[in-house]
């Protein structure tokens, strides 16, 4: 089981899984181990010291036998722990469902409780209700779980508000089902692994706070034993006779600490974001590992030769680029298409080295920017040419832009970090930079937060931002797709002008043809990690020589072509960790043969037109 | 037959009043609007981000309850605000696919609760109904006992909509149904969606912000603008010759192959703030058209030509 695997290969976790492992079995065979009544008592026979025949652990101050006290004592004390966190995650979680699901004033009311209660310090609370309901063991349960349920209540509330507004709960009642229902079977699965989470890391305490309050002479009452009221009673003779306490004291030490390790380690393997291994922090440059010689330098401003990108999670490979090629030059825009999945955005984020490693790693193929590879270039080289020569615009502004800071601020770090020119000096460019971009009012502009722009807005930033320090090249991954279609023909104008002006070279990625058809002079076609076409924009699209080009071209609607039937691709791309061989494309073509499911299919074609197909739909040249 | 008829309906989300600020009228998120849809027609709903057409749809279906106006499906007038009796009558597809399945529940679950919850099914009939509603929308059998998480975004969509077919309605509201597939598996839905409305004589509302594919499923097409109609009319016709200039400026600014990149709107105008509306006409100030009568009066939903109508002063002529 992975979950076992994960939780074991925390070390801590396992000690303590150990260690409450060997102390519960003792506690569950304590009624059958031959152990001398507890409470009996032998006045003649006190303060025993430990090892003494008959009494391994000594006796107490009455004469009783302090290892069958320990053990009895240590079964109470568990069982109350576990039993008040059980109600305090019950009540608990129930009140944080219900305040979470239901919101506005059920919410307001359920949780302002909930702070008055939090208000009060707990252990003051503890004694209130114990001083209310009078002493005993099951009233100091009481006590303890009620402390406790505030935790829980924020904790699964602060979830269920986050899951309430899912779309599935949206469809549960749709569906016809009631709030209870919906709370039952919608929301508490989702809800249960972190209910079990906060449980296992606050048993701990709830031991600590019942052995305190017994400690007090509150919880268990004499002659009945339990950890607290044994370190209770032992307190009189802690100096004459020290290990009266030291010996509940160290099974309280290591009951609390070996749950609170295995809890640590239940919750960390349970976290979906520590298993993925998000938090394992990644390198700063892609790590390569270039097995085949490095192709030779070109003219071009820009060139990606034979890239292969590959990202190894475990024992699998996913082949997301496998071995592209693309040049741009100067003041040109190159078009780069194709579906999620396709190695598009890969492909860019590779120029860079910008690839998470792990799990990218750059197997082959180079990228060269006027000459100078960059694949395995020093991080610091790689570091001065990013934003400086090579800018990137990315889909969501929103998610790039630095919530906290003024988009005027992140402008004038991203020219501060690459010229050293005064704050004033960077802030009139800024402001300059706004102005090309055509955001109104700049200056008043530059001291908004990103939240107080409108997404077209935040793009303009964004767009400003890669042109900060002049680049050769910007490469705009999907940099229109969440933008709405006024906003977008603004931006796409915005780019053109742009790259016209400037002499920038942009490499747009995106899979919308009539994005492509306006903006680009050349295009290439991505499936399944490789390119299938590239030429001339206007002849791909006119007449395209791949089958999946030209299929792809005839599926998605175009404004001004009425009500149709779409003609669809069937089935789906394959995955980039189990390609077939041959062509990729071949098991949802209708005019693949036999010989497209075998071998190397190369791109042929003479420059700017090619094609990777056997059985074209056009005749290259 | 009128499968959908909708009269006045708004939506108006109270703001809580600020300790010094003005007190507020909230914000009108819907305005009254009303139309009717026949049985069988697709009924295209086009805006941008901030039209209101989410709130739109989410009050159809009564996952939302509308502050004025009332929804009649096939005659019947419906009971404000209760999703249950909605659910027979009238579903809905989520925009994205796998945030409306829940992630911890089998597909059999999740088809199978329609059935339980609205027709009271019991379990021989509940398995021989998913086998069909599966069999319409392309799926294998041997999916029923997966989980979400197993399915590629057109999958799921799949899933979406079988679980939409399984309450048996007359109308399904389609929320940006293809917005978040690729597009060679978009083409596949929409034609599944053009199939399913066939063979079920269905009614949608088939909402998106891709004017292509609106133009691509509708009969007839609602414009929607900072929370009103500004424009209803014939597929066919409402992008070619646009009486609103609001549609216009959607339709110039779509990207169309050979068309030459040039920005259909200079002004770098933004939307309107719904907190504080301007008078007259919302669209007025990035209009071209406006005059002084647009900043002051809010024009009326008013007959031009055949089949369209358009909220406007001055609509642009053929």
């Amino acid at each position: 089981m992975p979950f076992i695997q994960l939780l074991f290969r925390n070390r801590l976790a396992a000690m303590g899984a150990v260690v409450l492992t060997v102390i519960l079995l003792l506690v569950l065979l304590t009624p059958l181990l031959p152990l001398p009544d507890p409470d009996v008592t032998a006045t003649a026979d006190r303060f025993q010291t430990p090892f003494s025949p008959g009494h391994l652990l000594g006796t107490d101050h009455l004469g009783r036998d302090q290892l069958s006290r320990l053990l009895h004592g240590t079964r109470l004390s568990l069982a109350v722990g576990i039993a008040a966190a059980a109600i305090a995650g019950f009540v608990g979680s129930a009140i944080g469902i219900i305040a979470g699901y239901f919101g506005g004033r059920v919410d307001n009311m359920i949780m302002r409780g909930v702070d008055m209660l939090m208000a009060f310090p707990y252990i003051l609370l503890a004694l209130a209700i114990v001083a209310a309901l009078g002493p005993g063991l099951m009233n100091a349960l009481i006590a303890v779980a009620a402390v406790n349920v505030p935790f829980f209540a924020r904790n699964i509330r602060g979830i269920t508000v986050g899951l309430a507004e899912r779309e599935f709960i949206d469809a549960a009642r749709l569906a016809g089902m009631g709030h209870t229902r919906i709370i039952l079977s919608e929301l508490l699965p989702n809800v249960l692994p972190v209910i079990i989470i906060a449980m296992s890391t606050t048993v701990g305490w709830m031991i600590l706070e019942t052995a305190g309050l017994s400690f007090l002479g509150l919880g268990s009452q004499p002659p009945q034993a339990d950890l607290g009221s044994m370190l209770g009673e032992a307190r009189s003779a802690l100096i004459s006779h020290p290990f009266t306490s030291v010996v509940p004291g160290v099974m309280i030490f290591l009951i609390v600490m070996s749950i609170n390790l295995l809890g640590d380690g239940v919750r960390d393997a349970l976290d979906p974001r520590l298993r993925s291994g998000a938090l394992s922090r990644p390198r700063a440059t892609t790590l390569v590992q270039r097995n085949d010689p490095v192709p030779a330098a070109t003219e071009d401003l820009l060139a990606i030769q034979d890239l292969q990108t590959q990202f190894h999670a475990g024992n699998r490979v996913y082949k997301a680029v496998g071995g592209v090629s693309l040049s741009v030059s100067p003041g040109e825009c190159l078009g780069l298409i194709g579906e999620s999945g396709s190695g598009k955005s890969v492909t860019a984020l590779s120029v860079m080295g910008l690839v998470a490693s792990p799990p990218g790693v750059i197997t082959g193929g180079a990228v060269r920017f006027r000459g100078d590879d960059l694949i395995g270039a020093p991080y610091e080289t790689l570091r001065r040419k990013r934003g400086d020569r090579v800018a990137y615009i990315f889909q969501d502004p929103l998610a790039t832009l630095h919530p906290l800071y003024t988009v005027g601020d992140q402008l004038i770090e991203a020219i501060q970090s690459h010229h050293a020119v005064s704050r004033s000096a960077a802030r009139d460019k800024a402001i300059r930079l706004f102005k090309a971009v055509r955001i109104p009012n700049a200056e008043s502009r530059v001291g908004n937060y990103p939240h107080e722009m409108s997404g077209g807005m935040r793009q303009r930033v964004g767009i400003a931002m890669a042109l900060a320090n002049d680049p050769d090249v910007i490469i705009a991954d999907e940099p229109t797709t969440a933008l709405d279609v006024t906003v977008q023909a603004q931006i796409l104008a915005l780019l053109d002008d742009l790259r016209r002006d400037r002499g920038l070279a942009i490499i747009f990625i995106t899979h919308d043809f009539g994005v492509v058809g306006q903006l680009c002079d050349r295009v290439a076609v991505m499936y399944a990690g490789r390119i299938v076409e590239q030429g001339p924009t206007q002849s791909v699209l006119e007449t395209p020589a791949h089958p999946y080009t030209k299929r792809l071209i005839a599926c998605v609607p175009e404004l001004g072509r009425g009500r149709r039937e779409l003609a669809a691709i069937p089935g789906l791309p394959p995955s980039v960790e189990a390609l077939p061989p041959g062509c990729a494309f071949a098991p949802r073509c209708t005019k693949a043969q036999d010989d497209c499911r075998s071998g190397q299919i190369a791109l042929t074609g003479s420059y700017p037109r090619a094609v990777r197909c056997l059985h074209p739909e056009e005749a290259i040249g | 037959m009128i499968a959908l008829k909708v009269e006045n309906l708004s939506k108006t989300f109270p703001i809580k009043k600020s300790l010094f600020g003005k007190p507020h009228d909230g914000v009108r998120a819907v305005r009254p609007m009303s139309f009717q849809v026949a049985t069988g027609e697709t009924l295209g709903v086009v805006g941008e981000s901030g039209c209101g057409k989410s709130t739109f749809a989410r009050m159809l279906v009564g996952l939302l309850e509308p502050t004025t106006g009332q929804i009649e499906i096939e005659g019947k007038a419906l009971d404000n605000g209760n999703a249950a009796a909605f659910g027979k009558m009238i579903q809905y597809v989520f925009q994205d696919p796998i945030s409306s399945l829940n992630p911890r529940k089998t597909i059999r679950q999740i088809v199978e609760a329609p059935l339980r919850r609205l027709h009271r099914m019991g379990p021989a009939e509940r398995e021989t109904r998913i086998a069909e509603i599966f069999d319409s929308v392309n799926l294998r059998h041997d999916f029923l006992n997966r989980y979400p998480h197993e399915f590629s975004g057109g999958q799921a969509q799949r899933i979406g909509i079988a679980r939409a077919l399984a309450a048996a309605p007359r109308i399904i509201v389609l929320d940006e149904p293809v917005s978040a597939l690729d597009v060679s598996v978009q083409a596949q839905v929409l034609n599944l969606l053009a199939d399913l409305k066939a063979e079920f004589n269905l009614t949608y509302l088939f909402i998106s912000h891709d004017l292509a594919v609106i133009e691509a499923v509708s009969q007839r097409v609602v414009v929607l603008y900072f929370g009103a109609v500004v424009e209803i009319g014939k597929a066919e016709n409402i992008f070619k010759s646009p009486k609103h200039p609001y549609t216009k400026l959607l339709a110039d600014s779509a990207p169309v192959v050979g068309r030459p990149l040039t920005a259909p709107e200079q002004k770098d105008s933004e939307l309107p703030d719904p907190l504080d509306p301007p008078p007259g006409c919302a669209f007025a100030g990035r209009c071209p058209r406006a005059t002084r009568l647009c900043h002051q009066d809010e024009p009326m939903l008013t007959q031009m030509g055949e089949d369209q109508f358009a909220a406007c002063h001055h609509p642009l002529e053929e």
